[in-house]
């Protein structure tokens, strides 16, 4: 199947329509992997039908499927074991503390794929009981994908998927044999909730989320929308909260929503840009 | 350099595994059963064993009982790497004492994160 320039720019068209996320260069060799199921099920003989199909309008659910065709979802289970570690060590301490008297914690995985992130905060929480008893722990899952956050809902996982991330003993603590795979065990699905949302829509509610993780999303989104979603993610967050990124992201250059933790390297704290901007005033 | 023993009979498995394993700057060495794999250990222990299950000769569970009793002071981790993959061989693989099991197929990020687990990569 050959991808010419024009198919790849409408293609791109509608994803960063859809999504704000940009089909680079480098990505385009995906393309034709991406799209060979979605044709092979949908009978389309061929990528130029397909984009005849799409340009016409005929069939308005083929886009959304060609959308989420396109979608990188990749991810694991504690993806680079550090954020976590810093999540444990930094964060939540702090935290705990604060949240003293509600004992209530809001986190939110924003571009949660099929889950792993939000599964993988779950067990942060559950195999430390003991310190978390009679706490509510809130933890959402979003993404722009309805087939990821329908799998993510699922809480099912293939022999692969499972262990990609998990060492054995928390493998088997977690999830247990079912028809389809691996499934999160129901205490652990307890904790997490999924739903569908676009970062370049207004944020989840209840909002007021004192951790938000946003990994590997934004390096697929040009500056400008970088910057907006920077904004909805802050507008988001208790003031005290904290925004992790994923490797090799950072706010510096990308907004003035938020700057770097100097207590805690890969921690950003939210800025509130109303003093800000008083103190650029000299006020 | 850190140093693994690929206990595998196909070749196939274990020419991937080097790979991989070579990537991770891993010094590697291979035995088709678990019995070369013992007299392989006795000659100089890893610092990881790799291991399949199903093997003839001596299976992976054979190989693994008899290693822990020796009770060397040098005893590698073991990781299986298995078709093998229900709860009822991970348990059992584990309560003989394996440190991590992986699940065939399996990709570099998986095996490189499993070593990482047992603290040899």
């Amino acid at each position: 199947m050959q991808v010419s320039d024009s198919s790849s720019r409408i293609l791109a068209g509608l994803l960063e329509a859809r999504t704000g996320q940009q089909l680079t260069m480098s990505r385009r060799w995906r393309i034709e992997t991406a799209l060979a199921a979605l044709l092979r099920e949908r009978g389309i003989p061929t990528l130029d039908e397909l984009i005849t199909i799409l340009v016409m309008g005929r069939e308005p659910s083929l886009a959304t499927q060609v959308v989420e065709a396109l979608l990188n979802n990749e991810t694991y289970f504690f993806r680079d074991r550090t954020p976590f570690d810093l999540l444990a060590k930094a964060a939540l301490p702090k935290l705990a503390r604060r949240r003293e008297g509600s004992k209530r914690l809001r986190i939110w995985s924003a571009g949660c794929s099929t889950g792993q992130e939000a599964y993988s905060l779950a067990m942060l929480f559950a195999e430390d009981p003991v310190r978390w008893a009679g706490w509510t722990i809130d933890i959402l899952g979003t993404d722009v994908s309805e087939s990821a956050v329908r799998r993510a809902r699922d809480g099912i996982y293939s022999q692969f998927e499972v262990q990609r991330g998990l060492g054995v003993t928390q493998m088997i603590r977690w999830f247990e044999e079912s028809d389809d795979g691996w499934r999160a065990i129901e205490p652990l699905r307890r904790m997490v909730r999924f739903q569908v949302q676009n970062l370049l829509e207004p944020p989840p509610h209840p909002g007021q989320f004192d951790i938000v993780l946003c990994r590997n999303v934004l390096l697929y989104l040009n500056i400008e929308r970088r910057s907006q979603i920077f904004e909805r993610i802050g507008s988001a967050m208790a003031p005290d909260g904290w925004l992790m990124l994923g490797a090799g992201e950072t706010v510096i250059g990308q907004t003035k929503r938020f700057e770097a933790d100097a207590e805690s390297r890969g921690l950003y704290r939210p800025v509130n840009l109303g003093e800000a901007a008083q103190i650029a005033l000299g006020a | 350099m850190k140093t693994c023993l690929i206990v595998d009979d196909s070749k196939v498995i274990r020419k991937v595994a080097r790979h991989i394993l070579e990537t991770l700057e891993f010094q590697v060495e291979e035995a088709g059963d678990g019995r070369e794999a013992l007299d392989r250990c006795e000659a100089k222990m890893p610092d990881v064993v790799l291991l399949d299950w199903n093997m003839p000769v001596m299976s992976g569970m054979e190989f693994l009982k008899l290693l822990r009793q020796r009770g060397h002071s040098d005893q590698p981790k073991v990781v299986f790497c298995t078709t093998e993959n229900d709860m009822a061989h991970i348990r059992a693989a584990l309560e003989a004492g394996a440190d991590e099991y992986v699940m065939k197929p399996f990709d570099r990020e998986t095996l490189h994160i499993k070593l990482q687990l047992v603290g040899v990569a």
